[in-house]
């Protein structure tokens, strides 16, 4: 990379991809809008990208399927993908940049060692801790020891997709290679989790961009999940939620209500307990999402939803008891045990009175 | 300790507030796990225009309500306990480090195993009673409160003071979905307290020496002996 007088900024890099001024002043107005931000904060976005050093983004692979990486890419803004992926590809990606083996190694070394503690680690996928990590060896090491290694000079991760923030599929009972999301092997970062199999590729460029253009993280919930995306289920802003009030509800795949686009609560919709985007961005550059498609919510953001239960409950099994039951059956079972018991004990009473009675009156 | 006097003359046990609140509080249960029960099992309305309709709306309105009902009252109830009579506070203490207790106690559950002739007297609850109105209504109404809130916070929005009070407890409990399963599992739990206290209720007050479901109607412990 060539020495500059002055340190190099995202505009720098840009006009060096040959993104055009005007591309790159759409590329603010676009940024702001997905954030949510007034059109004052374009300006802003635009001297930040113009005057601030680059952060650069180093893009680590774990115990993962890539479904991240392929939302990521499908960005329904062409410009907003193609200006990120400008800013990315040129540090480390496994997956997406062009080089590999060790001349990649070293660029990873390179970037941490030049940006040291200034660069952003995002992480798709997640470090298996069983048998010293070696379920997942990236670059002849366990990727833990990579993810650590990577992680001590960043100045935050993001973590992307479930696998990341809560572990999901890998992780699932019995979780045989203790696969484990990354806030509980890095504790002393700040980490940001975008959840979701996978993560909306608008949520997804939109907290990157924020991350740069801004040179801070976005606003979190308790969770660590940026308010702007994950601050409403996708019950509060489904188009079937009027449905869902009025009390109509499908109730089986080929009923008529399914067809007239009811309600799916009662066919097991997890939209009431999911917190993500979905029904406000959508997909695939906005044309629907799943509950559109006639499909309920699987709540694939939520912590452990593949140990939640079927997809298609409404009332979802427990696994407290080690028993497959949901609460209606413990909780049938137990009153209906109580009520036997109760008559049963009232018919012992009212002998005993019976007897008392005569015995007194003998 | 009352019960060991020798009991003839009526007592005022509970005081009007109380009453009251029994009543109130007992009626706001039942709305809610049959609203509750509703809400996880909902009916179908299957005519016409969502505007035309609104019953899931008004289902989880009337538990909605309710649920602020209960949650207000256990509060003055808590509140009576401090300055009511001496009955007000066995609800909220039971006198596990009085060792007659448990012997009263003990009594009490063989009298239910049929391995005594009679019960004792008791002014207040007696001890098997007043451990099951603590374990069973009071740890399970805060229970219901504080994860009904919770989720009462995310339909109200984050920022909401429901979402500020009692947000925290959806990821301490392992998410919504898990919260809902417990809080409907909390329903049953206080079902089972609900069949077992009313069966007692009305048992007690044919088979015990003393006036019970009538004491919580005007308040006073009448006895039906002079024995002690
Ligand atoms: C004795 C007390 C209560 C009982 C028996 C009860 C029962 C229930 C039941 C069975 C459900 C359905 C759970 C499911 O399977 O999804 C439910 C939901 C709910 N309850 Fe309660 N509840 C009680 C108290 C409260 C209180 C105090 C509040 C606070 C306002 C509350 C708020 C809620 C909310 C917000 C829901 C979820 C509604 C929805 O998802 O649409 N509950 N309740
Ligand atoms: C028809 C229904 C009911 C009847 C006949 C009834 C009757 C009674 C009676 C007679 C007492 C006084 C016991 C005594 O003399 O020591 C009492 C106390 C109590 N009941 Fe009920 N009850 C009913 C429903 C409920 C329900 C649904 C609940 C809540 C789940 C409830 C909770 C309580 C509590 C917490 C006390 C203790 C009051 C205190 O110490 O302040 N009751 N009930
Ligand atoms: S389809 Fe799902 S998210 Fe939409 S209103 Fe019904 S339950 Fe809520
Ligand atoms: S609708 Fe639910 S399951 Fe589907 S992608 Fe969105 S959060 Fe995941």
């Amino acid at each position: 990379m060539a020495t500059t007088a002055r340190p190099e900024t995202f505009y720098d890099v840009m006009r060096r991809q040959g993104v055009t001024r005007r591309s790159f002043l759409k590329f603010c107005g676009l940024t702001a809008s997905a954030l949510a931000l007034g059109p004052e904060f374009i300006g802003t976005i635009a001297h930040a990208m113009e005057t601030k050093p680059r952060t650069p983004v180093l893009w680590l692979h774990g115990l993962e399927c890539t479904c991240c990486s392929e939302s990521f890419i499908r960005s329904a803004h062409p410009l907003a993908k193609d200006v990120v992926l400008s800013m990315l590809s040129l540090d480390y990606d496994d997956t997406l940049m062009a080089a590999a083996g060790f001349q990649a190694e070293a660029m990873l070394e390179d970037t941490m060692q030049k940006y040291k503690g200034r660069y952003i680690l995002a992480v798709e996928g997640n470090p298996p801790l069983n048998e010293d990590g070696m379920f997942c060896i990236v670059g002849g090491k366990p990727f833990v020891e990579r993810l650590r290694y990577a992680a001590k000079d960043a100045a935050a991760i993001i973590a992307w997709g479930s696998c990341a923030s809560n572990g999901c599929v890998q992780a699932a009972r019995p979780n045989p290679t203790q696969a484990t999301p990354i806030h509980k092997v890095i504790t002393d970062k700040p980490i940001i989790k975008v959840p979701g199999c996978p993560p909306i590729a608008e949520v997804m460029t939109g907290v990157v961009t924020y991350m740069l253009a801004f040179d801070k993280i976005p606003e979190l919930d308790a969770q660590g999940r940026p308010k702007m995306f994950y601050g409403q289920r996708i019950h509060d802003k489904c188009y079937r939620r009027p449905h869902f009030d009025a009390g109509q509800f499908v109730e089986h795949w080929d009923d008529e209500a399914a067809r007239k686009g009811y309600c799916l609560y009662k066919v097991g919709c997890k939209g009431p307990t999911t917190y993500n985007a979905c029904s406000t961005v959508r997909w695939n550059n906005g044309v629907s999402f799943p509950i559109q498609s006639g499909h309920g919510c699987i709540g694939c953001s939520e912590e452990n939803f593949w140990d939640k239960g079927s997809f298609y409950d409404r009332v979802t099994e427990l696994n407290v008891f080690g028993v497959e039951a949901n609460a209606d059956k413990v909780g049938l079972a137990a009153a209906g045990a109580v009520g036997v018991g109760i008559a049963a004990h009232a018919a012992v009473s009212i002998a005993k009175k019976k007897d008392h009675e005569k015995e007194t009156q003998e | 300790m009352a019960s060991i006097e020798t009991l003839s003359q009526p007592i005022y046990v509970y005081e009007k507030p109380v009453r009251l609140w029994h009543w109130i509080n007992a009626l706001a249960i039942v709305a809610l796990a049959v609203t509750g029960f509703l809400i996880a099992w909902p009916p179908v309305v299957t005519s016409g225009e969502a505007s035309d309709h609104y019953l899931m709306g008004y289902i989880r309105f009337v538990h909605f309500s309710s649920g602020y009902v209960l949650a207000v009252g256990l509060v003055g109830r808590a509140y009576w306990a401090l300055v009511g009579n001496r009955y007000a506070r066995e609800l909220f203490a039971p006198r596990v480090h009085d060792a007659y207790w448990w012997q009263a106690l003990l009594h009490e559950v063989r009298w239910y195993l049929f391995l005594v002739e009679e019960p004792r007297k008791h002014a207040g609850h007696n001890p098997l009673a007043g451990l099951a109105m603590f374990l069973f209504y009071v740890l399970g109404s805060v229970f219901m409160i504080v994860t009904g809130f919770a989720l009462y916070g995310e339909g109200l929005g984050s920022g909401s003071w429901a979402a500020n009070a009692f947000g925290w407890v959806l990821p301490a409990l392992g998410g919504s979905q898990q919260v809902h399963s417990l809080h409907h599992l909390g329903m049953w739990y206080l079902v089972v307290f609900t069949l077992i206290h009313v069966y007692v209720a009305v048992r007690e007050q044919h088979l015990s020496r003393q006036s019970v479901t009538t004491t919580m109607i005007d308040g006073w412990r009448v006895w039906k002996d002079d024995r002690p």
